[in-house]
């Protein structure tokens, strides 16, 4: 199989297990802006790793050709994407829908549901009025 | 070493949102590694595969392999979930979005 195949394989896969662990990532806000920033950073780092040379792809494997040694890729075109496979833009959303919906699988049968996230330290719990301003807590117990 | 650095790049980017923006991943590690756990198999699988078949090759590596895997790689496929889950947890915790998870 080529690495187009295997990535388009790849992506209906994560597709299957966000459904099949009905943790439905895909339908979620939560999801698609965590995931945009994550391909920011993936065109950066994969960006850095092919117009590096420190990777080289096989051109029968990929709708793009390959790369000869000390060449430089296209920035753009050829089936490349800021120097890198566009395929690798099909992989990487499979492995971070992947790992993201196994992680709230594991999440909502329990392991470790808690502690949840936040607070950003540049936020504080709303406190009541009058005490002591010692931060975020608890309202006293009755 | 550029592979490395990448890395490094990549964890230096998302793990400090564990403590500016109290995402509590590393903290849940348990759930964590029970995660990564799954994640791996077929990434690894997937990539001997590919090295096998010569759909990539590298350069400049540290030259540690495990089998036909560099260790840069197998790093790459415990660092780059880890971002992806900080990146979730992040966003879930700065917009209290739901991620599906909740305390019912």
């Amino acid at each position: 199989m080529t690495y187009t195949q295997i990535a388009v394989m790849a992506v209906f896969l994560a597709l299957l297990l966000d459904l099949g662990l009905r943790t439905r990532l895909v339908t979620r806000k939560v999801f698609w802006v965590s995931y945009a920033i994550i391909l920011f950073f993936q065109l950066l780092s994969n960006g850095v790793l092919t117009a590096s040379g420190t990777v080289h792809y096989d051109g029968d494997v990929i709708i793009g050709s390959s790369s000869p040694e000390g060449v430089r890729p296209p920035l753009l075109g050829d089936g490349r994407i800021a120097y890198a496979p566009a395929e690798d833009l099909l992989f990487g959303f499979a492995m971070i829908l992947g790992s993201q919906a196994l992680w709230i699988f594991w999440g909502r049968r329990g392991v470790q549901r808690e502690p949840v996230s936040g607070p950003p330290i540049w936020e504080r719990l709303p406190r009541p009025h009058g005490t002591d301003g010692r931060g975020p807590g608890h309202p006293e117990s009755p | 070493m550029i592979y490395l650095a990448v890395l490094a790049g990549i964890f230096l980017a998302s793990a400090w949102l564990e403590i500016v923006v109290r995402t509590r991943v590393f903290r849940r590690w348990r759930r964590l590694l029970l995660t990564l756990a799954f994640t791996i198999v077929p990434l690894v699988i997937w990539d001997w595969y590919a090295i096998s078949r010569e759909h990539w090759h590298f350069h400049n590596m540290t030259g540690v392999q495990w089998g036909l895997l560099p260790v840069e790689e197998l790093m790459f496929f415990i660092v780059v979930p880890i971002a992806g889950i900080l990146s979730l947890e992040a966003v879930r915790a700065v917009r209290r979005w739901p991620a599906g998870d909740e305390q019912s």
